[in-house]
């Protein structure tokens, strides 16, 4: 099948199920690639990118700067806590700079839900969108389904249980999105208070059962309980939702024995995950910062590597 | 594009009996077959590859590493190209490290392939050497390379199009020259 080369990848909402298939297929060959003595080759050669995360990160900002020069493209993060944002200068002129230094790709990570919309309306750079606000994180769901194909085989039919704080949760959305294009059953459980009523529309169940939900289920992706979210009152104390909402060894009895534990980190071992089941042989989680290399490498590979539309000479 | 197909210059025998040459050729030159490994060039390098060991391994009585090398991420044309390219694995299972190999594909023609399998292979490793083993050689070098195995030569005019067809990948085995008509 043909593509056409994307110029964003902005959340799973709107891209097809044959793309997302793409994305994962050509992730197998990227993860080789890390395997290897030699983790270089030389497609994206004279190409430039750079990643802007208005919001704290990790693993998603180192993995998409090794993930661009793994393909040996420039990578530069711009560090926004010491750069002119400080001084007040507005987003769109932020970027209007970034654009004209000659990059061809930017990573955007924001509090406002949109923003990666709004900047790739405005600009001529590729924009990939690394979390929204509450909206979407399409590289964390593409890396989540891609750890669950691997070691499935397939998505189809699968039965899953996200887990937490689904009405603060982007990774949930993106999940959601993604996951439902393969037929996946997907059920949500977490307290009244963090299962916004809307989500039912999206082709989920909702639990506020935790035996219930993970009764008989292929995959249970765990969220990160958003500490900072607890002065909001949505639940009593760390300590009740652990008693109530904690992914343990007695409560995964209830799922398949093959269950498959995910969880996007950072962990709160204790409160949302045991230590016992976030380290043990159920456990994917170190799997996911390894493939979520290679999906970036893929996405980098996909939307940079050759001409775009208005390059080609006709 | 239209295409107007001219005429058949190999079939499913003369395929064959280019293999079997080739193979007696490659262990001739090598003395034998130690530390050999046949690599086939994505996509009908691959089949070809295969067939090349098989052949290799009913003259020895040896079986010889096989593998398959996806040279996309090498190409020198990506930045200019239109269509998405499609990624494939590469699967070369074994160490390359001092040993010979016999990079494998269908048609030798402007030499870029085989200046990008080059580079994807030594980014696996260190080989002892490298010799190239092609079905059809068609001219038109861009670039100071040349095979070491070759099935045929056909003088071509840069209008013609060589399809090689092989049954893994298309049914059947078969290699012919057709022409553009728009040009």
């Amino acid at each position: 099948m043909n593509f056409e080369r994307r110029k964003d990848l902005l959340g799973l909402k709107d891209l097809g199920r044959e793309e997302i298939d793409l994305i994962l297929n050509t992730a197998e060959p990227m993860k080789d690639i890390l395997k290897r003595d030699m983790k270089k080759a030389p497609a994206l050669r004279g190409k430039a990118m750079v990643t802007v995360f208005y919001e704290a990160s990790t693993r998603t900002r180192t993995s998409f700067e090794i993930a661009g020069k793994y393909l040996s493209a420039d990578t530069v993060n711009l560090a926004v806590s010491t750069s002119s944002v400080q001084k007040g200068e507005s987003l769109r002129d932020t970027i209007k700079t970034i654009e004209v230094m000659g990059f061809d790709l930017m990573v955007i990570r924001h509090s406002m839900s949109g923003t990666p919309h709004y900047l790739a309306r405005n600009t001529k750079m590729s924009i990939i969108n690394a979390g929204d606000g509450a909206n979407e994180h399409p590289t964390q769901a593409l890396l989540d389904l891609y750890t669950i194909r691997e070691k499935k085989g397939t998505l189809e039919g699968l039965k899953v249980a996200i887990v937490g704080d689904i009405l603060h949760s982007r990774v949930a959305r993106s999940n959601i999105y993604g996951l439902t294009k393969f037929g996946c059953e997907i059920r949500v459980v977490g307290p009244s208070t963090l299962i916004p009523p809307e989500v039912e529309k999206m082709g989920v169940k909702s639990y506020y059962s935790l035996d219930k939900a993970l009764d008989g289920v292929d995959v249970v992706n765990v969220l990160r309980l958003q500490k900072e979210r607890q002065e909001t009152a949505l639940f009593p104390s760390m300590e009740e939702y652990a008693n109530l909402y904690m992914i343990g060894r007695e409560g995964l009895k209830r799922a398949k024995e093959d269950v498959l534990v995910l969880h996007p980190g950072p962990m709160n071992r204790g409160v949302e995950i045991s230590s016992e089941i976030a380290d043990g042989s159920q456990s994917l989680i170190n799997e996911q910062v390894t493939n979520g290399v290679a999906i970036r490498m893929a996405l980098l590979f996909l939307m940079m590597g050759g001409a775009r539309d208005d390059e080609v000479a006709s | 594009m239209e295409l107007r197909a001219k005429r058949e210059i190999m079939d499913q025998m003369a395929i064959k009996r280019a293999l079997t040459r080739i193979a007696h050729e490659v262990i001739e030159r090598n003395k034998g077959v130690e530390n050999l490994a046949v690599v086939g060039i994505r996509r009908r390098g691959g089949p070809l590859a295969q067939r090349l060991a098989q052949k290799i391994e009913e003259i020895e009585g040896i079986k010889i590493p096989v593998g398959i090398l996806d040279i996309t991420l090498y190409r020198d044309d990506l930045t200019t190209l239109a269509s998405q390219p499609m990624l494939h694995r590469t699967e070369v299972d074994f160490d390359i490290n001092d040993m010979v190999i016999v990079l494998v594909d269908d048609v030798l023609y402007t030499g870029r392939t085989v200046r990008a399998a080059m580079d994807a292979l030594i980014d696996l490793g260190r080989p002892k050497s490298i010799q190239l083993a092609v079905l059809i050689d068609r001219g038109h070098r861009e670039l100071p390379i040349k095979s070491d195995f070759t099935g045929k030569n056909v003088p071509t005019s840069k209008n013609e199009i060589i399809s090689v067809m092989v049954t893994e990948i298309d049914g059947q085995d078969g290699v012919h020259i057709n022409e553009h008509l728009d040009q």
